[in-house]
């Protein structure tokens, strides 16, 4: 179709926003610099995207510093991905009450999740959002409240040009082309925005504007950047399944090691846009009356994660660590068919330790890690 | 100790044996700033709902007083810090079916049990301090409630909210143990969507280390967060501090974080002593 690579000039980038709320989208959600960090939050013009920002991420550091740059999306990523847009971070799943003659009656939450279109979001995300679909919608129970967010969500990707020092999605095989789940995907220029579209509704919507076709220049420069931003990662995790060297080595005394920096605060867990645990509650009003049946972010780091019949699985941290790692990269293969890492750096960059899983997987499996 | 079982499970069966229909609920106050028993106070509605549901009968910051009148559930505000402290705690617990510490000063000794590391005498200070120290009786230290007597339930916080308060009224008026939340405070600042203050600002944050239940509000509003909840489930201090000399802390300056108002807590103690000297 002739709208699969149109051009949008730089100037022009508040006609797409226009558009997006034209098509039924009321709420636009993009980056935006805020706390010295990138966040997504409400937009409401192309104004307040993160011009001319660069991130500089480390183990526990993250920097956000103004280049001289026009460019909005020249950075890797923020605090969050696309999880608490689908995976609410706190939620009332139903309430229940006691009538006069002391029946419960349980009700629905009124939930109103209104059509948002996200600006912005990564290969990385858009992976790890394939990943915690098949979780909440696939198999035998369909999480009505996770469908309805991801329902109301329409993707405008952005190809990643500026990696982080903790990016690694490169050797996951998820990036740094967006390949999967987006609406449109933009490549961003010095000049301006390469447009593709990704289903039918991105076709339609950048055949509203009217754009001229990006030139084969423009596409080659855009190729060339997204092929040196995977050359850039100098992190990377082994590309085979690691079930099996993992197992080997549950018992293996590195855990330890990893457990007396491990401040098992769960920030790992938080940021990680594949992690889905959860805990629930009953809250009950004082009056006894009433009870609204809350769920929100649980993490295997946690002590009550483990409780079982009056006793914690795992008391120590070097246990919660192993369960975090050894789940996410090889029983997720049982679980979901791939591993559970798509190589966003996350969990590098927000532990306050500064624990790097690419160098204890490095450490663990005995192999020289790539990073030097 | 799992992390949220019941202290003592024989109070509660104790409490739900209670003859009368409308349990009678005292709040005490020992050394302390009266800052916790505003979360009864501020709560607005729910104070009027709560005085439904119980009788209130001595609560001198509020007005009703007794102090003398056995109760179903007390409340413990203030540290252990003079001789007559001593015996009083004593007495409530007496005439207490279930008796419940709540914020710092109560459960840890708080602010003032910095005292307790002080070489110098209370008498010392208290001549330094005071134009008239004969007024003055002071212990040599400032003590958790739990030091004294058998404590049924904690609520840490400096200073409680009502949120942790009421919970714990509902569960116990429900003839169960109020469930204790003692994760980290960065689960509730992740689930919040704050931006760690630790990691993009280099600021020496305790959350990692500290009892969640603020709802991460300094965080929230750009600040380090200062553990005024007291030491979290597993906390791991060493690392913590470890990753503050990587911030450019001095050693004092480490020492500090950890004893400010919960210095007199296991945990935080020695990790401040470790890096005091």
């Amino acid at each position: 179709m002739d709208t699969q690579y149109a051009f949008l000039p730089r100037n022009a980038l508040d006609q797409l926003l226009d558009a997006l709320r034209k098509a039924g989208f009321d709420r636009l959600v993009g980056p935006i610099a805020r706390d010295g960090a990138i966040v997504y939050d409400t937009l409401t013009s192309a104004a307040q995207l993160p011009h001319g920002y660069r991130d500089e991420q480390a183990p526990g550091r993250y920097r956000l510093h103004q280049a001289d740059s026009g460019r909005c999306f020249s950075w890797a990523n923020g605090t969050q991905t696309l999880k608490p847009l689908t995976f609410a971070p706190q939620e009332v799943l139903w309430h229940c009450e006691r009538d006069a003659e002391g029946c419960l009656r349980f009700k629905n939450p009124t939930v109103n999740h209104s059509p948002t279109a996200v600006i912005g979001v990564r290969a990385c995300d858009l992976v790890a959002l394939r990943l915690q679909e098949r979780h909440f919608l696939g198999g035998r129970f369909h999480d009505p409240h996770y469908g309805a967010r991801r329902e109301s969500l329409f993707l405008l990707a952005v190809h990643c040009t500026h990696p982080a020092k903790t990016c690694f999605c490169a050797s996951t095989g998820d990036g740094p082309k967006a390949a999967i789940g987006f609406d449109i995907a933009l490549s961003e220029l010095d000049e301006g925005f390469i447009l593709e579209a990704g289903s039918l509704r991105g076709g339609e919507l950048i055949r509203t504007l009217a754009l001229d076709d990006a030139t084969e220049r423009q596409r080659e420069l855009a190729k060339t950047e997204i092929e040196t931003a995977a050359l850039q990662q100098s992190r990377s995790l082994p590309s085979q399944n690691l079930r099996e060297a993992l197992y080997a080595r549950l018992e293996d005394r590195h855990w330890d090691k990893i457990g007396m920096r491990c401040l098992s605060c769960g920030n790992c867990t938080a940021v990680c846009p594949t992690c889905f645990c959860h805990a629930e509650h009953s809250v009950p009003t004082l009056d006894g009356t009433q009870t609204t049946h809350q769920r929100q972010w649980d993490s295997c780091f946690t002590a009550v994660h483990s409780y079982m019949g009056h006793f914690l699985v795992r008391e120590e941290t070097r246990l919660r660590y192993r369960q975090w790692l050894s789940h996410k990269l090889a029983s997720w293969h049982d679980q979901y068919g791939r591993s559970g890492c798509v190589g966003c750096g996350r969990c590098i960059t927000w532990c306050p330790s500064g624990i790097d899983l690419t160098a204890e997987v490095a450490a663990l499996t005995r192999q020289e890690t790539s990073h030097v | 100790m799992s992390a949220w079982s019941p202290e003592h499970p024989d109070a509660l069966d104790q409490l739900n044996q209670r003859p009368q229909p409308r349990p009678k609920v005292a709040v005490h106050k020992f050394s302390s700033c009266d800052g916790c028993q505003l979360a009864f106070i501020n709560a607005g509605e729910a104070l009027i709902t709560l005085s439904q549901l119980v009788d209130i009968v001595h609560f001198a910051e509020a007005g009703p007083l007794d102090a003398e009148a056995e109760v179903d559930i007390a409340f413990v505000e203030g540290s252990i810090s003079t001789p007559h402290e001593k015996e009083r705690i004593e007495q409530v617990r007496r005439q207490s079916r279930f008796l419940v510490s709540i914020g710092a000063c109560a459960t840890s000794g708080g602010l003032q049990a910095l005292r307790n590391f002080n070489s110098h005498s209370a008498e010392q200070w208290t001549q330094a301090v005071y134009a008239q120290p004969a007024y003055i009786d002071s212990l040599e230290t400032a003590t958790p409630v739990a030091e004294h007597v058998k404590v049924d339930l904690e609520l840490w916080g400096c200073p409680v909210n009502a949120r942790q308060v009421f919970a714990a009224i509902r569960a116990l008026l429900f003839g169960v143990m109020p469930l204790i939340d003692k994760d980290k405070l960065c689960v509730e600042c992740k689930r919040r969507g704050n931006v760690c203050v630790l990691v993009a600002k280099g600021e020496p944050c305790m959350g990692p280390v500290t009892h969640l239940g603020c709802g991460a509000l300094c965080p929230a509003f750009g600040r380090d967060c200062y553990a005024c909840f007291g030491p979290a489930e597993n906390p791991n201090t060493h690392a913590l501090a470890r990753r503050f000399v990587g911030l450019g802390l001095l050693p004092e300056e480490i020492a500090h974080r950890f004893h400010f108002i919960n210095s007199h807590t296991p945990a935080f103690r020695s990790a401040g002593l470790e890096w005091a000297e």
